[in-house]
């Protein structure tokens, strides 16, 4: 961390970069914030941990608008979200200064909770040197352990790779942390009755409490103005009265970021609900891998997506009910 | 004083229900929030936090108001029923039981709300104490004892055995209905009780945000804190979603929709969010035009604006559900702690 | 609605007919005395490219029990390759449809060009008749509207 703090400073001093996207210290062990940092006094409050779960590309957005460049710490699979905004015109590249950070699997702090693990004073393990496999954890009911691999968060379990797509400069190690099928989950689900399938999404989305998180946070959700937005759409934004609309919300959104989401699984860390809202955006990435070959949506800048392109020979929509 | 063991909750949930509407803490898809009991419903009582506070038996996310039917060429409208049928919340904490005293602040007061008046009229609060407080609450900085909530009754569990006492007359009500389920505790166990409050109390001590200060943060403050130039810094990572309104206890904005259904009209009220871009949209537009206007609303309104009109009660009770659930690690107590920092930062360069 | 209308299954169902083929197909349907069930409320849009997945999923909110999508046999569109992109979306869409538990059945395309009246009328009572089997679309419909 130091490495990258002294390299930012560097930075900064020298002009190349007006400010620095990263993450600040929170006051408890676990929330640390996006933020940006002009001074080199700022900084610190850098931190960069295991905590560090956030994706600082959709901030790349505002920050293409702002005066000079914008130095922005993107783990791994954060540059797949950045080189796809990219391809959009959404982030300005020439406004963006990039260091790959290393990256050993981001930790999610309800898994930490779900282990019983409550009162949390301080967590030592969850450092980007730390070699050690397990977090300690000082709480006020006394010190409990916990396997970093355990705290995990779902998507650094299907992890892509420890490879930046898209970057000016690479500081600290990553780690492939990949121990789960990617689709396994979605096939797992393809293979339930309807019934099933109904009762399982119906439980899972009753718990949706439309705060919009999801959408808020998806690096693909770029639109100014989204239609979930509309005032004159009468099943729109907040309103929660009829489980159709949760359906209806999230299928629309996994659709409009078909082809564009990176499946960088902000959705599912955000839900404040524990929804996990990656099975709609996965499922359709298998589907496109399965009928127009396969495609990891921010691997560059240029390849055309999925759903703007064709072939005389796709497959006919009957084949959904022919897959069986 | 009354007690009941643990394993037989179930019968007590059962005869609660036989008669009347029962909420309490349920788990479903590995989420707990507050629900209807039914047989087969999963209740967790050991969860300290719903990820949803309460407010909803009072105060739901969506709310029929009326309904408007079109037959041919004539026009019905058929008001929503009020809520006239007793039922019980199990369950709450002492500062969802605080959060309902800023909504009655707001609701009962004149012009009175005869949808959330009614629930209150005919809801029994069942109140638990907090054993294992978490490093996110904050409740004692607003004055709130989670070892001894104050509803229709009080409950605590210790070593598997409910302990139980009526503190109003609804909840006397409620205690008879339950009567044959109840034993009663002797001194002994009283003397018991007594013990764990105190432990709760010394746990409530240790915690990170117990010693929080809110100096400053007052009815008369309000140009001083609308001004500050901090709040240009403090909302930058705000994601402008709905989370933090949508799981406080106290958060009251409502939004008022009509949706088509074919046949007429239905007119509800949701639940709104100061954080999004068309909160309090009116026909010239939206008064609050950027995102970091929107955060410091939220934060003026728990601390300033609402103290201001009620007394000095702040609409913050502490739950530090935000805390937890904010996707950018945003919260209230960021917002507090890094107002104080400044104004010492001040003092310091004065000296 | 009273009751005893309600204990008759009459479906909804809504057909997204593209402007150059299909809807004259059914005006030729229509014009060669062709017959199909009046269950069918055609909607006609530019091309079916212009459906978007929230058509479909607003039809079924409002009540409908099934959809189909008609449009210009690849390689006709009108625009070149508007039905093109059509069938990747609703092949996408009916897919996740089904991920979620729908019958299947709910939703079709078909192209039908403006020569195929036959094929227009014969579409639309094969799809009447799949609905039928299936009943009233109770997975995806908003309660406020069914009373």
């Amino acid at each position: 961390m130091q490495e990258l703090i002294n390299r930012i400073k560097e930075l900064l001093a020298d002009g190349t970069v007006a400010r620095a996207l990263g993450w600040r210290a929170g006051d408890l062990p676990y929330n640390p914030e996006p933020a940006y940092f002009e001074t080199a006094e700022s900084l610190q409050d850098f931190v960069y941990n295991g905590f560090c779960g956030a994706n600082l590309s959709k901030y790349m957005i505002e920050a293409s608008k702002l005066e000079g460049r914008t130095l922005v710490c993107l783990k791994p699979c954060d540059t797949y979200s950045f080189n796809q905004l990219l391809k959009e015109h959404r982030v300005d590249r020439e406004k963006a200064y990039i260091i790959g950070v290393g990256c050993k699997g981001k930790l999610d702090i309800e898994k930490i909770r779900q282990q019983g693990i409550k009162g949390i004073q301080s967590i030592s393990g969850a450092e980007l040197t730390d070699e050690g496999e397990t977090l300690t954890i000082q709480t006020i009911y006394g010190e409990k352990t916990c396997a970093y691999k355990d705290a995990m968060l779902e998507r650094c379990h299907v992890c892509k790779g420890k490879e930046h797509k898209i970057y000016d400069e690479l500081i600290g190690e990553s780690k492939d942390t990949k121990d789960a099928e990617r689709f396994a989950e979605v096939e797992r689900i393809e293979a339930m009755t309807p019934e099933e399938k109904f009762a399982f999404f119906r439980s899972e989305l009753s718990k949706c409490i439309r705060c919009n998180a999801c959408r808020n946070v998806c690096p693909a959700c770029s639109c100014r103005k989204c239609v979930f937005d509309s005032v004159k759409f009468d099943s729109s934004q907040k309103a929660n009265v009829d489980s159709f609309e949760e359906k209806m919300f999230h299928v629309i959104r996994a659709f409009h970021v078909a082809g564009r989401c990176t499946d960088c699984g902000e959705c599912s860390r955000v839900c404040p609900q524990g929804i996990p809202l990656h099975l709609f955006n996965r499922k359709f990435i298998k589907d496109i891998d399965e009928l127009y070959g396969e495609y990891q949506a921010g691997e560059d800048a240029e390849a055309i997506a999925p759903l703007t392109s064709f072939t005389f020979d796709d497959a006919e929509p009957s084949i959904v009910g022919k897959r069986g | 004083m009354y007690k009941i063991a643990r394993e037989n909750l179930p019968a007590l949930f059962r005869r609660i229900a036989a008669d009347q509407e029962l909420y309490l803490p349920v788990k479903v898809s590995g989420q707990v929030n507050f629900g209807a009991w039914t047989e087969d419903a999963q209740v967790d009582l050991d969860t300290l936090k719903s990820v949803k506070s309460p407010k909803d038996a009072f105060f739901p996310q969506s709310e029929n108001l009326y309904t408007v039917v079109k037959e041919g060429k004539k026009l019905s409208v058929h008001p929503e029923k009020l809520k006239d049928q007793k039922f019980v919340v199990f369950g709450m904490k002492a500062c969802d039981v605080k959060g309902l005293e800023v909504l009655d602040r707001v609701f009962l007061s004149d012009p009175v709300d005869t949808f959330y008046a009614a629930r209150r009229e005919h809801g029994t609060v069942v109140a638990m104490a907090c054993h294992e407080p978490e490093e996110s609450c904050f409740c004692k900085v607003f004055g709130v004892d989670c070892a001894e909530p104050s509803a229709d009754v009080a409950v605590w569990m210790v070593e598997d055995v409910l302990y139980w006492k009526a503190l109003t007359a609804k909840g006397e009500e409620l205690t008879k209905t339950a009567e044959e389920l109840l034993e009663d505790a002797d001194a002994q166990e009283e003397a018991k009780l007594e013990t764990e409050k105190a432990a709760i109390r010394e746990i409530v001590e240790k915690l990170p945000y117990s010693n929080l200060s809110l100096e400053g943060w007052n009815g008369d403050a309000l140009s001083e804190k609308f001004d500050s130039p901090l709040w240009e810094t403090l909302y930058k990572p705000c994601l402008a979603c709905g989370t933090c309104t949508f799981v406080c206890p106290t958060c009251q904005c409502y939004d008022i929709k009509d949706y088509d259904t074919g046949h007429g009209v239905q007119r509800y009220r949701c639940w709104d969010s100061c954080m999004y871009s068309d909160f309090t949209m009116m026909a010239h537009g939206n008064n609050r035009t950027s995102q970091m206007q929107r955060f410091r609303q939220r934060f003026m309104h728990k601390l300033v604006y609402f103290p201001a009109n009620n007394d000095g009660m702040y609409s913050c009770v502490g739950c530090g559900r935000c805390v937890e659930k904010c996707p950018a690690a945003l919260n209230i107590v960021k917002v507090i702690k890094k107002f104080a920092e400044d104004s010492a930062d001040k003092a310091g360069g004065e000296q | 609605m009273s009751i005893e209308a309600k204990n008759e299954f009459k479906p909804k169902i809504v057909a997204f007919c593209c402007n150059w083929c299909s809807y004259a197909g059914a005006d030729l349907a229509g014009s060669s005395r062709l017959t199909y069930p009046a269950d069918v409320k055609i909607i006609r849009v530019p091309c079916s490219c212009r459906v978007n997945p929230m058509f479909i999923l607003r039809a079924f909110e409002k009540g409908a029990d099934g959809v189909i999508l008609c449009g210009c046999h690849p390689g006709d569109c009108h625009y070149s390759t508007g039905n093109y992109y059509a069938r990747r979306r609703m092949t996408l869409l009916f897919s996740m449809l089904d991920y979620l538990g729908v019958e299947n059945g709910r939703t079709r395309v078909e192209w039908v060009s403006a020569a195929e009246g036959v094929k227009f009328s014969q579409t639309m009572n094969e799809f009447v008749e799949k609905i039928y089997s299936l009943g009233e679309n109770v997975r995806l419909g908003d309660l406020r509207c069914r009373n």
